[in-house]
């Protein structure tokens, strides 16, 4: 298997006091899906965050290196990084005084690409890859937050894909969603992750199970245990992964 | 546990709570809320009320000079001539050029408190800002007087005929009371409120469009323009309350504008606001037609201030509605 990122001595602190992560070394593969699981506080937010560097946004400082694609992340500039490397976080958050066609095609305008002709194939092609186009394609001219929750999340997702990014991280995408539009997420997770490498944080043990491939089991802010999903699953090395999976603490 | 739906009420159900609320037996709540009502609708005829009053005051002058009163040039108590024009033209130029200058500023300060500087910076400087609109109007006044005026007298003036004399703006005789000291005391005095309302929208945008954008690739100023974008309702408020101070500052603005009825475009030139000459002349006022006027001139006032807030409300409110449902 290809690695696209690979993270050696890893460390992660909030203003020095608070040490987030120790020591983390994952190699992550291409065009699979990362589920990173782990009980509350244990540092799965942070470390898919510093993946994009938006923990410097919340104040954090790492030391360690990450590199994507063989370049090291922290002498990449931001800004080109993270259209890279894209991200849906947890509650969705359109752009509300933007129409669903304008917050989709916000990554497009940033980077200064303007012309109609262009970024309207873009659009169309994000939200069917998001599979919020046959719902939205008679009224892309509403604001975003008209939509319910789960066609909101559907548009941050279209709205990251339309940057074109290789990597994807979500952050618990799916926790504020009902059953039904959590199902939707899952089943757009297991289309993109051929073109794409998703990295996606999860509370949910069978969420983990049903649509990743690898999965990382954090604690304390180590990683404990790293491996193929099925075998996380069924034979975990570690006691500790065995306990939380099996829903004895966390 | 098996959830059961029949324990929420439904909307008949719902009704009825609410009227059972309004019909509350607790005598505490019934007091309670008969109590706050009557405190909304006092407000409500207090305004209806200080209308009546002030048309029922300026009756004479409204009869006697009918629409003239708003279009006449003429200020002349002497000949009991009164004609507001110059008084109206005075009191929403030197409030509309302060807000020009004050906005933009003010914009520019709210977004480095809010967004850019450090905590340890950002709390004294924002006392210091909400410092500035405590300071009494008759202090900013004093201050326009003996620093102000003298220095753009000497130098703001004769630097700006020499420059741009050519434009009717800059055109004139440097007095240093005039047009401009107004409007440069008016936008200090506007900027404090304008800045920290607009501060405290900034701050009440959720953290997560900014990350939103960042994670798009937004440079740090992108996602200050998306920040902006999302509290544009909030700053247009803002910037009406600013206006409003500005319209109706009559202290301060008397001290240094001139005190003269007179529409002229030079910015040199004194004029006159109608607070100002409420202000000034009402000691003065010893006709009955005279004191009838200065009452209709404060029923202008009132009504300009009326009209401005009702269209920022509709402004606000149509920009919200094209947003909610397309």
């Amino acid at each position: 298997m290809e690695n696209i990122i690979s993270v050696k001595n890893l460390n992660a602190y909030y203003e020095k006091k608070s040490h987030v992560l120790k020591n983390v070394n994952i190699d992550i593969p291409r065009n699979k899906v990362l589920a990173i699981i782990g009980p509350s506080g244990c540092g799965k937010s942070t470390f898919i965050r510093c993946l994009n560097r938006m923990h410097e946004v919340v104040g954090g400082t790492i030391t360690g290196s990450i590199e994507l694609e063989g370049e090291d992340l922290m002498k990449t500039d931001p800004v080109l990084l993270r259209k890279k490397v894209g991200m849906v976080f947890q509650k969705p958050n359109p752009f509300p005084t933007m129409s669903i066609y304008n917050n989709v095609a916000a990554g497009l305008k940033l980077n200064g690409t303007r012309n109609k002709k262009t970024v309207a194939p873009i659009v169309e092609k994000s939200l069917k890859q998001a599979a919020l186009w046959d719902e939205v394609k008679d009224s892309l001219d509403i604001s975003g937050i008209n939509l319910s929750g789960g066609q909101q999340q559907r548009l941050c997702i279209a709205r990251t894909l339309a940057v074109d990014p290789n990597v994807i991280l979500m952050d618990e995408p799916a926790s504020a969603l009902d059953p039904i539009s959590t199902s939707k997420i899952e089943d757009l997770i297991f289309e993109l992750k051929n073109d794409y490498t998703i990295v996606i944080v999860t509370h949910n043990m069978q969420q983990a199970a049903r649509v990743s491939d690898y999965t990382a089991f954090f604690y304390m802010g180590e990683l404990v245990e790293f491996s193929e999903t099925r075998k996380m699953f069924t034979s975990p090395d570690n006691k500790k992964t065995e306990d939380y999976i099996s829903g004895r603490f966390g | 546990m098996k959830f059961n739906r029949n324990v929420l009420p439904n909307k008949e159900e719902k009704k009825g709570l609410f009227k059972k609320i309004h019909l509350s037996n607790n005598i505490g709540d019934f007091v309670f809320e008969r109590l706050t009502l009557l405190f909304a609708v006092s407000v409500f005829l207090l305004v209806l009320l200080m209308g009546y009053e002030m048309y029922q005051s300026s009756k004479l002058s409204i009869d006697k000079f009918g629409l003239s009163f708003l279009s006449g040039s003429t200020w002349d108590p002497v000949k009991e001539i009164f004609g507001a024009l110059p008084i109206i033209y005075g009191t929403i130029v030197s409030s509309v050029l302060a807000l020009a200058i004050a906005l933009p500023l003010s914009i520019g300060v709210a977004v480095f408190l809010a967004e850019l500087a450090p905590s340890w910076l950002e709390k004294p400087l924002s006392f210091l800002v909400e410092l500035l609109a405590g300071i009494p109007s008759v202090v900013y006044g004093l201050w326009g007087v003996f620093v102000l005026v003298p220095w753009i007298r000497d130098y703001v003036e004769p630097y700006l005929s020499d420059k741009l004399g050519f434009l009717p703006f800059f055109n004139g005789a440097p007095y240093g009371f005039g047009l401009l000291a107004a409007v440069i005391i008016l936008s200090v005095m506007v900027l404090p409120i304008i800045t920290s309302i607009t501060r405290d929208v900034l701050k009440s945008v959720p953290a997560a469009q900014r990350e939103a954008a960042l994670a798009l690739g937004a440079t740090r100023w992108q996602a200050i323009k998306i920040v902006l974008a999302d509290s544009r309702s909030g700053i247009l408020g803002a910037t009406m309350l600013g206006l409003g101070r500005a319209i109706g500052e009559t202290m301060a603005v008397t001290m240094v504008i001139g005190n003269r009825a007179l529409i002229s475009p030079s910015l040199f030139d004194p004029s006159y606001t109608m607070a100002s000459v409420i202000a000034n002349e009402f000691t003065e006022a010893t006709s009955e037609l005279y004191l009838s006027s200065l009452v209709e001139l404060a029923l202008v006032l009132f009504v300009i201030t009326i009209i401005i807030n009702g269209l920022a409300r509709l402004l606000v409110w149509s920009m919200d509605r094209k947003w909610r449902r397309g």
